[in-house]
C-alpha cells in the first residue's frame, strides 16, 4: 500500500477542476492508456494579459495522478503563462505535501501536459515533438531527451529515478546502460554549468571555503557514495588540505583510494577550489 | 468502518476454531516434539494427528507430508530437489503466469544455472494449449511445475492430465496448489502428481506455515538441511502451533467441503452477474467455467485500478487490483498481459476472491457502491467518453 499524505488523498478523493473546459484557448495531452495513465488539461487563457483565468482536467489514472492533475489546476489558475511555467514537477509534489518516490513521474505527467497545453496556445509544436530524440526506452515510449530534460530538472543521479521520474526503464530493462550514459552525461553538463560561475567567483574567506566544502560534501558526495552503501566525514580543513574520513562499505573497498582522488577531490576542486587537495584520515 | 473482505486470494481470516486448537501450543504445551521425555514427546501426537488430517484432506497418506514454513518454501523444495535428483536432465517446464514464488525462481535458474526454462504460453481465456504442453516437455524436461489453479485469474489448470505427459518422459511433476487447495476437490493417490505445494493460510489457517505433499517413492533432497524432522527431508524444530492449525484447517475444509465451495460459488455467480449487468464496460478476466468457485476479476475499461481500490478502501471493501501502479513496477499483472488482455481494460482490472465467511449482504453492499465508483472515475477520464455517454444514456 501507498503512503499518500493527506493533501494527495483529499485531491484524489474530492478532485478540483474536473472536465471539459468549453471555451478553453490551451489543450495539452499527455500520457496513453498503454502507459496506465493520461491527462487532458484544459485552459483558458486571457489573450491580452496572457493570464490563466481557467483551468480543467480529464485524467485517467492512479490516485497520485488524479491528485497531482487536479493541484496543477489549483496551481496555475490566476498565474500568467510565463509564472506559471515556472512551476516544475517538484512544485506539483511539493503543493501535495509530497508523492511516494515511485510516484514522481504523476507530478512530470503534471508539467509536461501544462508545457503541451502552452505550446498549443502559442501554435508551436507540440513539447513531445520539440523534443524528439532518439528512442531509449520502448516499453514506455520514453527518448533521450525527455530523459535528459526531467533528469536535469530534477538533478536525478540513478536509474531506478529516472524510472520514477519518467517510467523510462521500467519494463523490459533492456534500456537501463542507455539511461547510465544519458544520467552520466547530464551529470557532467551541470557540473560543467556550476563550475563556470564559481571558477569567477571573487576569493573566498577560510569561513566560507570551510562552508562550501562542507556543503559540497552533504549535496553532492554523500549521497553518491551512500548509493554504494559507503560514506565520507568531513573531519577538518587546514589551508587547502581537506581531511576526510570514510565509512561504511568504503573503508573496506578496494577502489577506496580511486573513490577519494576521483569523485571527493575532484568534486571539491570543481565545485569550491581547484587547489584543494583531499587526505584521508582515520576517525 | 465495517470491513467487507473480498480479498481472500491473498490471505483469508483464521478460523476460530484453528485458532483455539493452536492455543495450548504456546504457553502451556510447549515442549519440543523431539525431545524424549512425555511433556515434549505427547506433542509429537499432535503434529502426528495434523499430519493426517491434512494428508486425508489431499487424499494421500500422512508419511507425504513435509511441513514447510509456507508456499513459497514448498515450491523451491519441489523444484530445486527435482533438479538435484535429475542433474542430467537440463530443462524445466512451467507457465508464463506462475505466482512469483515459481516464476522468479525459473527466471533465476535459468541465469544462474544455465537451465532452458519452457515457458508455457496461456489463451485469452487463460487456459493452456496442451498440443503446447505435449510438444515442449521432452525427456530433458527435469519438472514440470504448473499451478492448480491461478491466484489472479482463478483459471485452473488439468495438472492431473500434465502430469501423465510428464511421467511419460520421466520428468518429476509439481503443482502450486496454494489456491486450489480448499477449493477444488483433491485425491492425490488417485494422480500422479508427485509434488504439490499448499499454504495454511490461504485456507483458514494461520501464516508461516505450508506443506509440500511428496508422492510415497518420489527422489527427494532436502531444501532446508538440519535435523532429522520431518523424517530427514526438512531440518528445523516443527512450527508445532502452525503445523496444528494447518492440520484443523485442512479438517474444517474437507468437512465443510461442498457447503463452503456452493456458498461461494452462489455469492460469487451473483457479485459477477451483477457487476457485469450494471457497470457497462466490464469484461470478465479468465475462463467462465474452468475456475475456482471464489474468485472474479474483473476488466473495468477506462479506469485504473489503484484508483477504483483507493475508493472501494474508504467504504472498507478489500479486493486486489492487476493494474501497474499496485504493484510497486511499472508494468501490469504478467498474467493478465500473458493472456493478452488489452491495456484498456487491463490496468482497471480489479480481482474479488471471496471465502467461507462471504455474506449475502457484503455481495449486496459491494453491487451498491462498486458501480458508482467505476462511473465517477470514468467521468474524470479524457478516454471513450463519446461512447460512455451514449452507453449512460441508454440506461
Amino acid at each position: 500500500m501507498w503512503e499518500y499524505t493527506e493533501k494527495v488523498k483529499e485531491h484524489f478523493f474530492s478532485p478540483r477542476n474536473v472536465g471539459q473546459l468549453e471555451d478553453a484557448n490551451a489543450v495539452g495531452e499527455v500520457g496513453s492508456l498503454a502507459c496506465g495513465d493520461a491527462l487532458k488539461l484544459f485552459l483558458k487563457i486571457d489573450p491580452q494579459t496572457d493570464r490563466i483565468i481557467d483551468a480543467r482536467f480529464q485524467t485517467f489514472g492512479c490516485g497520485s495522478a488524479i491528485a497531482s492533475s487536479s493541484a496543477l489546476t489549483e496551481m496555475v489558475k490566476g498565474k500568467t503563462v510565463d509564472e506559471a511555467l515556472k512551476i516544475t514537477n517538484q512544485d506539483i509534489a511539493d503543493y501535495l505535501g509530497g508523492l511516494p518516490s515511485e510516484k514522481m513521474h504523476c507530478s512530470v505527467m503534471g508539467r509536461d501536459a501544462f508545457r503541451a497545453a502552452v505550446a498549443c496556445y502559442r501554435g508551436e509544436p507540440a513539447p513531445e515533438e520539440q523534443l524528439e530524440g532518439e528512442l531509449v526506452c520502448e516499453c514506455f515510449g520514453v527518448t533521450d531527451e525527455q530523459i535528459r530534460s526531467v533528469a536535469r530538472e530534477n538533478n536525478l543521479t540513478s536509474v531506478e529515478q529516472v524510472t520514477n521520474y519518467t517510467k523510462a526503464g521500467g519494463g523490459c530493462g533492456q534500456c537501463h546502460e542507455k539511461i547510465k550514459e544519458i544520467i552520466a552525461q547530464v551529470r557532467g553538463e551541470l557540473r560543467k554549468e556550476k563550475k563556470a560561475p564559481a571558477a569567477a567567483a571573487r576569493p573566498m574567506t577560510n569561513i566560507q571555503k570551510i562552508a562550501k566544502i562542507q556543503e559540497v560534501i552533504e549535496k553532492e558526495i554523500r549521497p553518491m557514495l551512500q548509493q554504494d552503501g559507503g560514506d565520507v566525514d568531513l573531519i577538518d580543513v587546514d589551508g587547502n588540505r581537506v581531511l576526510v574520513a570514510l565509512r561504511g562499505a568504503c573503508v573496506s573497498c578496494p577502489s577506496a583510494g580511486v573513490t577519494l582522488s576521483d569523485a571527493v577531490g575532484a568534486k571539491l576542486k570543481e565545485l569550491v577550489h581547484p587547489d584543494l587537495h583531499v587526505e584521508e584520515v582515520s576517525g | 468502518m465495517t470491513v467487507t473482505y473480498l480479498d481472500n486470494n491473498a490471505t483469508t481470516a483464521v478460523d476460530p476454531r484453528v485458532l483455539e486448537a493452536m492455543r495450548p501450543f504456546f504457553c502451556e504445551r510447549y515442549g519440543n516434539p523431539s525431545s524424549m521425555h512425555s511433556f515434549g514427546g505427547t506433542v509429537a501426537r499432535d503434529v502426528a494427528r495434523a499430519r493426517e488430517n491434512l494428508a486425508q484432506s489431499l487424499g494421500a497418506s500422512a508419511k507425504e507430508i513435509v511441513f514447510t514454513s509456507g508456499g513459497t518454501e514448498a515450491d523451491s523444495t519441489a523444484i530445486l530437489s527435482a533438479l538435484a535428483t535429475a542433474p542430467d536432465r537440463r530443462e524445466i517446464v512451467t507457465t508464463r503466469v506462475e505466482h512469483p514464488a515459481v516464476l522468479n525462481l525459473c527466471k533465476r535458474l535459468a541465469r544462474d544455472r544455465g537451465y532452458v526454462v519452457r515457458w508455457l504460453s496461456v489463451d485469452r481465456q487463460g487456459k493452456l494449449d496442451m498440443d503446447e504442453v505435449r510438444s515442449r516437455i521432452t525427456d530433458n524436461t527435469a519438472i514440470v511445475s504448473v499451478m492448480w489453479a491461478n491466484n489472479e485469474t482463478g483459471v485452473i489448470f488439468p495438472v492431473e492430465e500434465i502430469s501423465e505427459i510428464a511421467h511419460e518422459h520421466g520428468a518429476i511433476m509439481h503443482t502450486d496448489a496454494v489456491q486450489a487447495v480448499g477449493k477444488v476437490p483433491m485425491n492425490l493417490e488417485a494422480s500422479q502428481i508427485d509434488f504439490l505445494s499448499l499454504s495454511g493460510h490461504k485456507l483458514h489457517g494461520p501464516k508461516g506455515i505450508g506443506a509440500l505433499y511428496v508422492r510415497r517413492g518420489t527422489r527427494f533432497s532436502p531444501f532446508v538441511v538440519g535435523g532429522h524432522q520431518e523424517s530427514d527431508r526438512r531440518g528445523g524444530t516443527e512450527n508445532v502451533p502452525g503445523i496444528v492449525g494447518l492440520g484443523e484447517a485442512a479438517r474444517l475444509c474437507s468437512e465443510g467441503f461442498a457447503d463452503h465451495v456452493a456458498t461461494m460459488r452462489r455469492l460469487r455467480d451473483r457479485l459477477e452477474q451483477g457487476l457485469m449487468a450494471t457497470v457497462p464496460l466490464a469484461h470478465l478476466n479468465g475462463h467462465p467455467e474452468a475456475r475456482l468457485p471464489n474468485t472474479l476479476s474483473i476488466g473495468f475499461e477506462y479506469v485504473e485500478g489503484e484508483a477504483i481500490l483507493m475508493r472501494m478502501d474508504v467504504k472498507g471493501i478489500c479486493a486486489s487490483s492487476g493494474s501497474a501502479c499496485t504493484s510497486g513496477s511499472l508494468e501490469p499483472s504478467h498474467v493478465l498481459r500473458a493472456m493478452g488482455v488489452p491495456f484498456n481494460s487491463v490496468h482497471g482490472s480489479i480481482r474479488f476472491s471471496l471465502s467461507r465467511y462471504t455474506t449475502e449482504d457484503e455481495i449486496s453492499y459491494v453491487l451498491e457502491e462498486v458501480p458508482p465508483i467505476i462511473r465517477g472515475l470514468r467521468e474524470m477520464s479524457p478516454f471513450g467518453r463519446e461512447y460512455l455517454s451514449a452507453v449512460c444514456t441508454v440506461q
